[in-house]
């Protein structure tokens, strides 16, 4: 006999548990890994914005209607960033991580779950700056086509500007924040030179596997939606991908410490999350 | 104790059989005045765990840990991303994340949208506290000037555990306790001395 649980799942975990599991078998979107208590709150904002009462009712709208999936899609990962968010980190890749990239004759860069590419759209400016760009491939992948289709058009809401230009100056720019962009309307439209060398693709780190060898990862806010095995997983594709003593930045509040592959990387910036692939 | 006698029956009540593993303690304006009245209280032998959340601004690092670390007995830290729950041990919400407990017993953060303004958010702990602890757990709320922390005062209550409010006549900005009140009546409505006393008598025997 099972022991029993003093606190045991009540229904709504029993239905989620559920409904990730059909989400994943008709849709192939593997959400079973994800942290419970934030995936809970967003499915509870799915339920009342599409007028679901039980999760059940979330799920016969998901399985019998592909269109109810793709809204589904969009509440279960997490659109939340900003260009040069935590500008810290970025002077830290301009001061520790950039003299090293600057060696390599050609760059290949991996923005991970680059949601709608405020940080793609970052890391080219600063790659720019730093005479860089020309020689890299910056492969930014996302699990969310809608996402994706937002980051490929590189427009973004011109009220944001004042803070992502405040973000860039503390980050150490180079120069004029608006020559990056083209005001029209309420947005701000991003030079397209400064995408020309990006992939944006479908990949998602719950279930794909590497798909090429890189110097740089860069993986901000993703992580810490994974469970430990999730996240066991995901640094280990980054280890694999990475070269020889490449580099790995993370969220300001991420951290390796509680993952198996806390050994495997070297730390090069402890407050700004930048790790280097260790040596074993 | 230093309670008086119709006090402390409705404490020993409110307390009856009751093995707490886990206390949240949430707050907002005045918060830090009030944990200072707190947390020194807890003596070096206390075996439960408390999380601690006090609003924050978002764009700096929270120095509480710290603080708080010269003046308790028990070892104050930050909560991390995915960090096994310790026993004996003082944790601090950061700042620009929410903080989460997860049923495994381990930490979480995120970053979605700001909940009644803020980040972190008492309500998403809370809420998530009481779906991973369940009767195990007491969530105190104290001073502040907005409404974050009733919902979660709600769901602790409904899950079973136990619910303190600061008595919003003791309180230095009296909204945030008065909203739990009004939503969740709470096991005790208590003045902050008498938190002080209830504090180290919430254990897990």
């Amino acid at each position: 006999m099972k022991p029993i649980d003093p606190n045991p799942p009540d229904d709504f975990d029993i239905e989620l548990k559920m409904l990730m599991e059909a989400v994943y078998l008709k849709y192939n979107y593997d959400f079973r890994d994800y942290t419970g208590a934030s995936q809970k709150r967003r499915i509870l904002v799915a339920m009342r914005e599409m007028d679901c009462d039980t999760v059940s009712a979330l799920q016969a709208k998901v399985m019998h209607d592909p269109s109810g999936f793709a809204q589904l899609l969009q509440y279960l990962t997490i659109p939340v960033t900003e260009m040069f968010r935590d500008p810290e980190y970025w002077v830290a890749l301009r001061e520790h991580v950039l003299p090293f990239l600057k060696t390599y004759p050609s760059l290949k860069v991996w923005v991970a779950g680059c949601s709608t590419g405020e940080e793609v759209y970052s890391l080219a400016i600063l790659l720019q700056e730093e005479g860089l760009l020309d020689r890299t491939i910056i492969y930014a992948t996302d699990i969310n086509p809608e996402s994706l289709e937002a980051a490929r058009r590189g427009v973004f809401a011109l009220d944001r500007m004042r803070t992502y230009t405040e973000n860039y100056q503390r980050a150490g720019g180079k120069g004029a924040f608006s020559d990056y962009y083209t005001a029209a309307y309420d947005g701000a439209l991003f030079n397209r030179a400064l995408v020309e060398n990006v992939t944006f693709a479908d990949h998602s780190l719950a279930t794909d596997s590497v798909f090429s060898e890189t110097h740089f990862v860069s993986c901000r806010n993703v992580l810490i939606y994974f469970n430990r095995k999730l996240q066991d997983r995901v640094l280990g594709l980054f280890h694999e991908s990475l070269c020889y003593r490449g580099f790995l930045g993370l969220g300001s509040k991420e951290s390796i410490e509680f993952s198996s592959y806390a050994t495997r990387f070297d730390v090069l910036s402890r407050r700004e999350r930048i790790y280097r692939k260790g040596v074993a | 104790m230093t309670m008086a006698p119709g006090l402390a029956d409705q404490v020993g009540k409110a307390l009856a059989d009751r093995r707490i593993e886990l206390v949240v303690i949430g707050g907002s304006a005045g918060g830090v005045d009030a944990l200072i009245g707190l947390l020194p209280a807890i003596p070096s032998d206390y075996r439960s765990t408390v999380v601690c959340i006090l609003h924050v601004p978002s764009d700096r690092d929270s120095r509480l840990a710290e603080v708080f670390e010269l003046r308790s007995a028990l070892p104050v830290r930050e909560a991390r991303d995915k960090e096994p729950v310790q026993p004996g041990v003082i944790y601090f919400a950061g700042s620009g994340y929410h903080l989460s407990l997860e049923r495994d017993r381990c930490f979480s953060l995120s970053c979605e949208p700001p909940v009644q303004f803020a980040r972190p958010a008492i309500d998403v702990l809370m809420e998530s506290a009481a779906d991973a602890y369940g009767p195990a757990m007491a969530g105190i709320l104290l001073t502040g000037a907005n409404h974050d922390g009733a919902e979660g005062m709600c769901r602790i209550r409904e899950r079973g555990g136990l619910t303190v409010v600061q008595d919003p006549i003791d309180a230095q900005a009296s909204a945030m306790p008065e909203e739990a009140i009004r939503r969740c009546s709470p096991h005790l409505v208590l003045p902050l001395s008498g938190i002080r006393t209830l504090l180290p008598m919430l254990r897990n025997i």
